[in-house]
C-alpha cells in the first residue's frame, strides 16, 4: 500500500512538473516540421510547441536538451490484440454484447512491447473469426493496475470507450451457427441491424415510459450506439468485393465504419474514397497466407493517398510486431507514399478512426502530452524509440535496461505475449 | 511450311535466344560491395555470357561497346537465403499448396525436395524481386526428420533450370515444434530416442553399403541412403532447435554421430555461446522478427549480433511461418539484426559469401569476382533501409527484374 501510494504520488508529481524539450526536430504532424523546436509540457498536456525563440519557457520548468533527436506524437494503433483479452466464443457468429474490456490484463508485458514501439494509444480488438466478435476498447498506455485506469473515453456520458469489431470474407465462414457463404454473412448482419432498428423504434416510442420500454438487451443496446454514430464499426476485410460489401451494409444502416486490413484496397481505392469511409492498412512482409490476401501489396498506401482516402496503418499485433509499427508506414513510402502521409498514417489519421483526434495524434497546445523521442528519422531501420511519454509522464526509456529489454526481447522477457488469435485459421 | 522457311525460322529463333543469353551487361555503382575484395567506390561490373567478366573502379574498367549499362547507388552480389521453404510451401494456406511437411510419419528422410518444388511459385518470384537470387529450400520444420533440402536459383521455369544442388541437408526438428499429427513422438525425449535409433540403423547400413563384397551390401533403401549420406558427411544435418536444452541435445547428437551440424533457429543460442563455439557449428539464426512464442518465446533482436561478436558463424534465414507472412525476406531480417547491434558488413557477408561457403557453392556465387555467376542486385540506397528498393536483379547474367 505504501508502495502504491508512492507510485501514484510519483505519477501525479511527474504530471504536474513542467517539462521543456529543447533542440530536437519536432514533427507536430498537424504542421510543418520544426528543425530546432521547443516543446513545453504542463499538467499532462502540451502547453506550447514552436521554433526556438518563439516559445516562452516557464520558470521552474525542467529543461531537457534533446538536440539531434526527433520528437513526434505518440503513435496511435487502431487495431491491435495486445493485453491478452478475448471476445465472443463459438456459440454464435455475432456478439455485440461482449466487451473485451472485461478481459484485459493491465500488467501484460504486451503493453511494454507497444510502448517500446512508441505506441501510446491503441484500439484493442477482440479476436478474429466472427461476423461480430465484440466491443473493442480504446486504451491510453498509462501505467495502471486496473483496466479502468487505461480507458480512453470518447463519450463519458454514454460510457463509450471503444468500437465494434466486425468482419467479412472468409474470416467468419465456418460450421453453423456461423455462416457458410459470403451472402449468408451479409444476410445475417443485415437481419441483426434490422432487429436493432426495430428495438430502437420501441425505445423511441416508449418516450421514456418505463412500462413501454423493451426488455434490456446488451447486444441491441450496443448496436443502437452504432446506429446513432456514437460507436464506430471496425470491419476486418481483405478482398475487393468484400470491401464493397462492407461499405454497402454501412450505407444501408448508416453506421460509421473503418475498413481494416484492406489487402486489396488498391483495387477499389476510388470507391472507398467516394464512400468517404476510412481505411486501415496492414503491412505484411509478403503477400498470401489466406487466399483473400494474396494480392496484398506495399503500394496500397500510395494508391490510397492518390485516391484521397483517409487512411492509416495498424499492427494487428501479434500479426505484426508493435515494436516495428514505424516500419509499416515506411514500407508504404518505399512504394511512393509521401512522407507527410506516412507520419499522419501512424498518428492523427488513426486518432480520427477512434474519435480521439481532439486528445492525441498531433503535437498541438491543449492536447494530451503523448509523444516519442526518436534517435533519428522515423522511417529509418536504424532509428530507435528512445523515450515514450504518455500524458506528460515518461513511461518508457531505452537507456534503462529494465525498459530496453522490451525493445529487443531475450530470456524471460515476453511471458504473456504468446498471442495468436489467427492460429485456428492457419494452414498446416 | 517448306523446309527453307522452317530453316530460316529456326536460325532466327536460335539467334534471338543466343542474343538474349549473351547480352553483355555493365553495371555502374556508387558503391560496389564485392564481398571477396574491397568495397569499390564508383565501381563497374562487367557481365559476359552469364558470368562476371571484370570488376573494378570506373576509372580503370572501361565499358566496351555494345554493353547495356545499368546504374545503381549500391551493388551487391545476389543475396542467399540459407533456410527457406519457398517452392514447397506455396502462397496459399491450403492443403494443396503446402508441401513442406508430410505428416504420415515422423521420420521421412527419403523425401526429395526437387520432386515438390514449384519453380513458378509466386513467392519465389517475390523473393527474387527483393534481391534473393539463391535459396536453400526444401522440407520444413515440424517432423523428427521431415525430408531433404536442396539449393536453387530463384530464376528458371523448371526445377532443372533452377537447381544448384539436389540434396543438401536433412531437415530435423527438436523441441515442441514437432507436429502433433504424428502418433509419435509425443515428448522431446521420445523424439530423440526415435532419431538415435534410426541413426544407429543408418550407421549399420552405411557400413554394409561400404562393403567390398557386393553380396554383403544391403538392398537399396531410400530412407537409409539419405541418413547414411548424412552420417558420412555427404549431406548436412539442418537441426531446428530453439530452447537451450534442445540446442544442447543437437550438440550431443552431433558428438555421438559425428554428422555435419547446422544449428537452425536457436532462439536461446545466446545462453550457450561458449558451447556452440567449442562445437564449431554455424548458426542459421531464426528470422530476427520471429514471433516471441512457443519454443522461440525468448528470441531476441540482438542474437545475430551477439553470436557474431562471440566468433560464431551466423547466417540468415527466412524460415517457415504457418500463417503469415508466407515468406520472410532475409534482407529485412538482416536489417533488423544490424539495427540491433550486428556489424553491417558482417551482415552483408552473412547474406552472400558466408552463406555460399556454408552451402558449399562459393565457387559459383556469393561475391562479385571474375568467373563467378553473374548474380547481382542493384539498390537505390542502403540495402538495409526500409525505404530502399532493389531496382534491378540479375541472375546468371540475365536481368530478371527491371
Amino acid at each position: 500500500m505504501v508502495l502504491l501510494t508512492f507510485l501514484l504520488f510519483d505519477f501525479s508529481a511527474a504530471q504536474q512538473q513542467t517539462h521543456v524539450f529543447q533542440g530536437a526536430e519536432i514533427l507536430p504532424v498537424s504542421g510543418d516540421p520544426i528543425p530546432n523546436g521547443v516543446l513545453v509540457v504542463k499538467n499532462g498536456k502540451i502547453e506550447s510547441v514552436g521554433p526556438e525563440g518563439s516559445v516562452s519557457v516557464p520558470s521552474g520548468a525542467v529543461v531537457i536538451n534533446v538536440s539531434g533527436k526527433v520528437i513526434m506524437p505518440g503513435l496511435v494503433d487502431p487495431h491491435s490484440h495486445i493485453g491478452e483479452g478475448d471476445g465472443g466464443d463459438r456459440s454464435a457468429a455475432m456478439h455485440p454484447d461482449v466487451r473485451i474490456m472485461d478481459t484485459i490484463d493491465p500488467r501484460s508485458d504486451t503493453f511494454k512491447k507497444a510502448l517500446a514501439g512508441g505506441i501510446t494509444s491503441v484500439n484493442v480488438m477482440p479476436g478474429s473469426g466472427h461476423l461480430m466478435s465484440g466491443q473493442t476498447v480504446y486504451l491510453k498506455l498509462r501505467p495502471a493496475n486496473t483496466v479502468e485506469e487505461m480507458l480512453l473515453y470518447v463519450d463519458e456520458e454514454n460510457e463509450i470507450y471503444g468500437g465494434l469489431k466486425m468482419a467479412n470474407g472468409t474470416n467468419s465462414i465456418r460450421q453453423p451457427p456461423f455462416p457458410g457463404t459470403r451472402a449468408k454473412s451479409a444476410a445475417m448482419i443485415r437481419s441483426l441491424y434490422l432487429k436493432a432498428q426495430q428495438y430502437h423504434e420501441k425505445i423511441k416510442d416508449a418516450e421514456g415510459d418505463p412500462s413501454k420500454m423493451p426488455e434490456r438487451d446488451l447486444g441491441m443496446e450496443t448496436l443502437i450506439e452504432v446506429l446513432e454514430g456514437k460507436r464506430i464499426v471496425h470491419n476486418h476485410t481483405h478482398r475487393h468485393d468484400d470491401i464493397l460489401t462492407a461499405i454497402r451494409l454501412s450505407q444501408e444502416f448508416g453506421y460509421r465504419m473503418v475498413l481494416h486490413h484492406v489487402s486489396e484496397g488498391w483495387k477499389v481505392a476510388d470507391e472507398i474514397a467516394e464512400a468517404g469511409v476510412k481505411a486501415s492498412i496492414i503491412t505484411l512482409d509478403s503477400p498470401g497466407g489466406k487466399m483473400e490476401a494474396v494480392d496484398l501489396a506495399y503500394r496500397t498506401g500510395a494508391v490510397m493517398e492518390e485516391a484521397g482516402v483517409d487512411f492509416g496503418y495498424h499492427t494487428d499485433d501479434g500479426i505484426t510486431d508493435s515494436r516495428l509499427f514505424l516500419r509499416s508506414a515506411a514500407f508504404g513510402m518505399r512504394e511512393g507514399m509521401s512522407r507527410e502521409k506516412a507520419l499522419e498514417s501512424l498518428t492523427i489519421a488513426n486518432a480520427r478512426m477512434m474519435d480521439i483526434e481532439d486528445r492525441t495524434g498531433s503535437l498541438d497546445p491543449g492536447k494530451d502530452a503523448d509523444f516519442i523521442i526518436l534517435s533519428g528519422d522515423p522511417f529509418s531501420v536504424y532509428t530507435k524509440v528512445e523515450q515514450t511519454w504518455v500524458e506528460g509522464e515518461k513511461v518508457y526509456d531505452y537507456s534503462d535496461p529494465k525498459d530496453k529489454k522490451y525493445a529487443t526481447g531475450g530470456y524471460d522477457v515476453f511471458r504473456g505475449s504468446g498471442y495468436g488469435h489467427h492460429d485456428h485459421e492457419g494452414g498446416k | 511450311m517448306n523446309k527453307f522457311k522452317y530453316l530460316c525460322a529456326l536460325i532466327l529463333s536460335v539467334t534471338l535466344l543466343s542474343l538474349q543469353a549473351n547480352a553483355q551487361i555493365a553495371v555502374k555503382g556508387n558503391t560496389v560491395h564485392t564481398i571477396s575484395g574491397n568495397t569499390i567506390t564508383n565501381g563497374v561490373v562487367l557481365v559476359k555470357d552469364g558470368k562476371i567478366e571484370r570488376v573494378g573502379s570506373a576509372d580503370r574498367v572501361r565499358i566496351p561497346n555494345g554493353y547495356t549499362t545499368y546504374e545503381a547507388d549500391v551493388v551487391t552480389p545476389g543475396l542467399i537465403d540459407v533456410h527457406s521453404v519457398v517452392g514447397l510451401a506455396g502462397i496459399f494456406n491450403q492443403e494443396h499448396d503446402q508441401d513442406q511437411l508430410e505428416t504420415s510419419d515422423a521420420i521421412q528422410s527419403d523425401l526429395r525436395a526437387l520432386d515438390a518444388y514449384n519453380a513458378r511459385e509466386e513467392l519465389v518470384i517475390f523473393l527474387r524481386e527483393k534481391g534473393i537470387t539463391t535459396v536453400h529450400t526444401g522440407h520444413g520444420p515440424g517432423a523428427v526428420v521431415s525430408g531433404q533440402t536442396m539449393i536453387v536459383k530463384t530464376a528458371g521455369e523448371t526445377i532443372q533450370e533452377a537447381l544448384v544442388d539436389s540434396v543438401t541437408a536433412l531437415a530435423i526438428t527438436l523441441g515442441s515444434g514437432i507436429s502433433n499429427e504424428f502418433s509419435k513422438p509425443g515428448t522431446r525425449a521420445k523424439a530423440v530416442s526415435m532419431l538415435r535409433q534410426e541413426l544407429i540403423k543408418a550407421r549399420e547400413y552405411a557400413e554394409k553399403r561400404a562393403s567390398d563384397d557386393e553380396s554383403k551390401r544391403p538392398a537399396r533403401n531410400l530412407q537409409m541412403e539419405a541418413l547414411a549420406d548424412m552420417l558420412e558427411g555427404k549431406i548436412h544435418a539442418l537441426v531446428t532447435a530453439h530452447k537451450a536444452s534442445d540446442i544442447m541435445t543437437a550438440l550431443r547428437l552431433q558428438e555421438e554421430f559425428g554428422f555435419s551440424l547446422w544449428l537452425d533457429g536457436a532462439a536461446e543460442a545466446y545462453l550457450l555461446t561458449d558451447k556452440i563455439k567449442e562445437a564449431g557449428v554455424p548458426v542459421i539464426v531464426h528470422p530476427t522478427m520471429i514471433r516471441t512464442r512457443g519454443d522461440a518465446q525468448n528470441a531476441s533482436f540482438e542474437t545475430a549480433g551477439m553470436l557474431h561478436k562471440a566468433g560464431i558463424p551466423v547466417l540468415f534465414q527466412s524460415g517457415f511461418e504457418g500463417y503469415v507472412p508466407k515468406t520472410r525476406v532475409v534482407l529485412f531480417e538482416a536489417g533488423i539484426a544490424v539495427a540491433n547491434g550486428m556489424d553491417a558488413n558482417a551482415a552483408l557477408e552473412a547474406l552472400t559469401l558466408d552463406a555460399a561457403k556454408i552451402l558449399g557453392i562459393e565457387n559459383r556465387v556469393g561475391s562479385i569476382e571474375r568467373g563467378k555467376d553473374a548474380d547481382l542486385v542493384l539498390f537505390d540506397g542502403d540495402p538495409f533501409e526500409y525505404t530502399t528498393k532493389a531496382t534491378h536483379v540479375i541472375i546468371d547474367g540475365r536481368v530478371v527484374k527491371e
